[in-house]
């Protein structure tokens, strides 16, 4: 039987008047490396934010390692990475890490690991507010990982990280995922689908391909993620699941 | 709700207060240059000894409904709210935290106030002065209060400003601090027993007017402590784990 991290029922979210996602089912398994690709505006955030339990839905069910999500239980057990890195500008890099790992009541000792995880072991004591963007954005993914979490959930984390920093953080999700632990990652570029176990492709809302990358590459006959998105949206209505 | 994670937003915020000296000194020297300046306007008169201590109640009112409504409103917009709130972190441990937090700078701020108005300013206190500053705590616990429910309806940091008139000016005009409450016309007085600034003002004035202000004291300090538990019970509704 296979295991899952998130499943997803009918699962739809209006936000300011506009049907974000109109009738949206899938499941996501345990233990791997999922990539959730798709261009901006296609409802990855908000199929994110609902996987996080932060999203209000009109209807549908999100189980997320077996509870529904958002409850009480899960909150120790998922990590949730915003897309704007959410952490405090005026504080230091490690003291960021520190009261995250305080509220989670995790050991003083996994935050410089988590703060290494991520290299910025150099700029431990620096002002987030004086790191870069891509530095910021890995205080924030510190943050989580702070915690030990189950499911990891990452919105867009490596955009505007430079190529090495990119292949070291896949590198880290990668060898968590062979830790057992299930990682949800969005992204809007096509080329990090070589990096995930599985793809889940999105346009406006709805699931064009749920499939591992050389699934995707047999069924359309395309070279890349990118032109495999592409035929996938010239053939219309089929969908690969 | 957790102890442990009070404490640590508590010190998480002040962690970040420490940061920023310039709004630590502003937070301690403001309040002193205005008590100054109205002490000279109305020196050789019993003015000062009249309002004097009536604005030691709405100094730190002020200050701390402004700093904690930006402060908070700045959580909200920067994403780390809608963070904090999906870990185990309670929406309690979240508001006490706060008013924890900017309760200890209170402290502080009430006994540079206190010491300025009475040492330098010459202010006439005939209670105890132990007195004058925990009502000054409570004040500042007040603004943090209703500082964290205002920022609830505040979408902006424009707007949250903006919130400082609109909550606190109509308290500081019907406070008694232009004219006494009971010369107010009904209905304003009415309005003045309802709002809290009017009992942190009455309390002030006891604890400079009286030898033995305990009584009356307690009394406005419980209403004013009724006020910050329900200010931070409707602002906790505010704070949502799910949004659109």
């Amino acid at each position: 039987m296979m295991n899952y991290a998130v499943e997803i029922e009918r699962l739809r979210v209006v936000r300011g008047g506009r049907v974000v996602l109109p009738d949206l089912s899938v499941r996501i398994p345990a233990g791997q490396v999922v990539g959730l690709l798709g261009p901006s505006g296609s409802g990855k955030s908000t199929l994110i934010r609902a996987v996080v339990g932060v999203q209000l839905v009109e209807s549908g069910e999100v189980r997320v390692l077996g509870e529904p999500a958002g409850s009480a239980g899960l909150r120790r057990r998922v990590g949730y990475v915003t897309q704007a890195p959410s952490v405090y500008d005026d504080l230091s890099v490690r003291a960021n890490v520190r009261y995250f790992a305080d509220i989670l009541g995790m050991p003083a000792a996994k935050v410089d690991e988590a703060v290494a995880a991520v290299d910025l072991t150099s700029h431990a004591d620096t002002a987030v507010g004086r790191l870069s963007g891509g530095q910021r954005s890995r205080v924030s993914l510190a943050c989580a990982l702070v915690g030990d979490p189950d499911l990891l959930v990452l919105d867009e984390p490596t955009v505007g990280l430079d190529p090495v920093l990119r292949r070291d953080l896949w590198e880290l999700f990668r060898s968590l995922a062979a830790q057992g632990r299930s990682l949800l990652v969005s992204s809007h570029v096509m080329d990090e689908a070589v990096r995930c176990d599985r793809l889940l492709l999105l346009r406006e809302g709805e699931v064009l391909a749920d499939a591992t990358l050389p699934e995707l590459l047999e069924a359309t006959g395309a070279v890349d993620a990118e032109s495999a998105f592409l035929a996938l949206i010239d053939r219309g209505q089929e969908v690969l699941r | 709700m957790s102890l442990r994670r009070t404490l640590v937003t508590a010190g998480r915020v002040l962690a970040q207060l420490r940061s920023d000296h310039r709004t630590i000194g502003l937070m301690l020297v403001v309040p002193c240059v205005l008590l100054g300046l109205l002490a000279w306007i109305f020196q050789d008169t019993p003015v000062f000894d009249g309002i004097g201590a009536s604005l030691l109640g709405v100094f730190p009112f002020v200050v701390m409904f402004i700093v904690t409504s930006v402060a908070t409103l700045r959580e909200r917009t920067s994403g780390t709210l809608e963070r904090l709130l999906t870990t185990p972190m309670a929406k309690g441990d979240f508001m006490f935290g706060y008013a924890l937090a900017f309760g200890v700078m209170a402290v502080v701020q009430a006994l540079v106030a206190t010491g300025f108005a009475v040492w330098v300013c010459g202010l006439d206190v005939a209670g105890p002065l132990w007195q004058l500053v925990c009502v000054a705590v409570l004040d500042a616990v007040l603004g943090t209060a209703i500082g964290l429910l205002a920022s609830g309806f505040a979408r902006t940091e424009f707007q949250a400003v903006q919130f400082m008139p609109a909550f606190v000016l109509p308290q500081f005009l019907l406070c008694g601090l232009l004219v006494a409450r009971d010369r107010l016309p009904d209905v304003l007085r009415w309005l003045s027993d309802v709002l809290p600034l009017s009992y942190a003002v009455d309390a002030m004035k006891s604890v400079t007017a009286s030898t033995a202000p305990g009584a009356d004291v307690a009394q406005d300090a419980g209403v004013i402590a009724l006020w910050v538990v329900v200010a931070l019970v409707f602002g906790s509704l505010t704070l949502r784990r799910r949004t659109a």
